[in-house]
């Protein structure tokens, strides 16, 4: 399974706010790669402009050789790119099973599809809310919902913003453990996330942002210890951890 | 997997207050799918496995439908007083029209009020071309069909333009469809301006003058709540429904949003451009300010919304309940008015205190009292084993 995700040189700004400046970015194929920032550094702006939901400034996005710049959220999916977001998205008046039937999945039966949304559902740990009105669940469970109806269509490239935030402990392992599952069959991952023991834990590689822009990128091991990281994010405590 | 079940099931029970939730049956516990190397097997290991069906679990109502149906169906032999044939000729055009208003407005959420543009297109259509092409008697319905088709149509360019913005941006965008539609019929030569064009009058027996239009109402009315379920069935249904929720989630997870919602538009004005066509025959003239009447979206709307928007019984209730009860109420007062102001204040308590609809919140109201009277039972059956044990000593008498 292919799937990478390169951003080269994007740039936005909001008004007089640069939230991206010249910021490149890869996710290599089969690999999960972190992505970190104080608040307000462009993280969840990157992947709106990755995944279609901003237009750029300036700039490209690929996956893989293909240059994606400027498709729509739905020309993205369809190109093997799902993505969850940091406040869960679900369809609250649809239940948790027609939820997970609402993402494009061409080439699979109509029968295949309920039986595959099960099987997700079942992965994921919520097949027992298959049934429930998805604005009933509280919201470890959306962000699990979100995670299964995003790997619906099979993409090769998911992006999850804060997986973690706001998820009880237990369930932040289930979750980590889901991700590694599905990165261990190739799946690309690219992982917003504040919880540096998730990321630090999960991830082969960590990109530090800070004001829009690049400041470090490498295994975890480095960018703990790297200098620009801790003045920018980190904080010294977090290098004595 | 220890671990990876508790996770799962804490994930499962969070929504219970840690009470933990076994698996569905015929699923596959978390964690318990496949070794951690064949994640791919996990996604989707259980060809074969069986699963609960949630989406077609609530059993329609046959029996009710069939009563209503043959209720319907034997009204006009029954109340052969052209008034009562009359109000069900009018009422069953309603209930077509509502249903056709909620599959786009209910299901999508974009609140149209325009839709008289399409209702006074199918009329002046067939008003026009039955003059035109010297069509008269039974003959004149084929042209509901074309009529239809020819609100659809319009609907296209209407859609394409109106489906670009949402929420109040969108419903004053139909409002504005509306007055030029309005406007335009009062003008135009075609139309036959201000005084309006004549319906061909057919030749047919007074005593059963109103039985083909109201059949053909019925018919209308049938096909019309039909479409309605086979779209809430359809993958297309729950593509609007999820639109309705969340747009630009839907469509970040590959839902064509335009050609979804435009198709549902298109669909719902040939409905509606097919009553406006079968009602004009049934008056027996098209004149701008009846044609597009400022009060038919607003009726309309109070029908789906009184009934239950994006259900399919509500429109169909509301239409059955409201439409009659008005025209009995224009029948007694001399000035339409206060029936208007009666319906305004309906409007306001609907929208303030049954903001899902009637059928939605009774069945809330009864599913609530089913759960007081279980838990009733629970609680009472809960005494009778506390009853029936030693009572501990108090804590005073331990030392």
């Amino acid at each position: 399974m292919s799937g990478t995700l390169r951003a080269e040189g994007v740039s936005k700004s909001f008004g007089g706010l640069q939230a991206l400046a010249d910021c490149s970015l890869t996710a290599p194929a089969g690999r999960i790669t972190g992505l970190i920032g104080p608040n307000g550094s462009g993280k969840t702006t990157l992947f709106n402009a990755i995944t279609g939901y901003e237009h750029i400034d300036a700039g490209q996005v690929y996956l893989d050789d293909r240059r994606i710049t400027g498709a729509s959220p739905q020309r993205v999916f369809s190109l093997g790119v799902g993505r969850t977001f940091q406040l869960t998205r679900i369809f609250p008046r649809l239940t948790v099973l027609e939820n997970m039937l609402v993402p494009a999945n061409r080439g699979r039966p109509a029968r295949g599809r309920r039986e595959h949304a099960m099987d997700l559902l079942a992965f994921t740990g919520i097949a027992s809310h298959a049934g429930s009105l998805a604005g009933t669940l509280s919201y470890g469970q959306r962000k699990l919902l979100e995670l299964a109806y995003v790997l619906v269509a099979d993409p090769a490239v998911v992006l999850l913003d804060e997986p973690a935030g706001g998820v009880n402990p237990s369930l932040i392992h289930h979750i980590a453990d889901r991700i590694r599952e599905l990165n261990s069959a190739g799946r690309t991952f690219l992982i917003v996330e504040h919880n540096m023991e998730f990321v630090m834990g999960l991830c082969h590689e960590v990109t530090v942002l800070d004001s829009g822009t690049v400041v470090a990128s490498g295994p975890p091991e480095v960018i703990r210890t790297d200098p620009r990281v801790l003045d920018a994010y980190l904080g010294t405590e977090a290098a004595d951890d | 997997m220890t671990s990876d079940r508790a996770a799962g099931e804490a994930a499962a029970s969070e929504q219970d207050g840690g009470r933990p939730v076994a698996p569905e049956p015929g699923t596959t516990a978390p964690g318990t799918t496949a070794p951690a190397t064949t994640a791919p097997a996990a996604v989707t290991p259980a060809a074969g496995t069986r699963h609960a069906r949630p989406l077609r679990s609530r059993s329609v109502p046959v029996a009710g439908v069939a009563v209503l149906i043959a209720v319907i169906a034997v009204f006009p032999l029954v109340f052969t007083n052209p008034t009562a044939t009359n109000f069900g000729v009018i009422t069953l055009i309603f209930v077509a029209v509502a249903a056709a208003w909620n599959i786009f407005s209910g299901f999508s959420g974009y609140l149209s009020l325009g839709h008289a543009v399409f209702y006074g297109t199918g009329a002046y259509f067939l008003v026009v071309a039955a003059k035109d092409w010297n069509l008269n008697g039974a003959d004149v319905f084929w042209l509901l069909p074309l009529a239809g088709a020819v609100a659809a149509l319009i609907a296209v360019p209407l859609g394409l333009v109106a489906l670009r913005v949402r929420r109040h941006t969108f419903v004053v965008i139909t409002i504005a469809f509306f007055f030029i539609a309005q406007l335009s019929a009062s003008n135009l030569a075609v139309t036959g301006g201000s005084s309006g064009v004549l319906a061909p009058i057919p030749n047919w027996a007074a005593a059963t003058f109103n039985n083909p239009f109201y059949y053909l109402a019925m018919l209308l009315a049938a096909a019309a709540v039909a479409l309605s379920v086979l779209i809430r069935r359809s993958r297309f249904g729950l593509q609007l429904r999820a639109i309705r929720d969340d747009e630009d989630r839907a469509a970040g997870l590959g839902v064509r949003a335009m050609p979804v919602k435009l198709a549902a538009l298109v669909l719902s004005a040939f409905i509606t451009g097919m009553a406006g066509a079968l009602w004009v025959y049934f008056i027996g003239q098209a004149v701008p300010q009846f044609v597009f009447d400022p009060l038919f979206d607003l009726a309309v709307v109070l029908m789906v919304f009184f009934g239950g928007l994006g259900t399919i019984a509500g429109p169909v209730l509301g239409a059955l309940i409201l439409e009659p009860t008005q025209l009995y109420l224009n029948l007694q007062e001399s000035n339409s008015y206060e029936s208007e102001i009666l319906f305004g204040a309906l409007f306001l308590v609907v929208i303030l205190f049954l903001p899902r609809g009637v059928l939605p919140t009774a069945g809330e109201w009864l599913t609530a009292g089913r759960i007081r009277r279980l838990r009733g039972d629970w609680l009472a059956w809960r005494a009778g084993r506390t009853a029936d044990r030693p009572v501990p000593p108090a804590a005073g008498n331990l030392s």
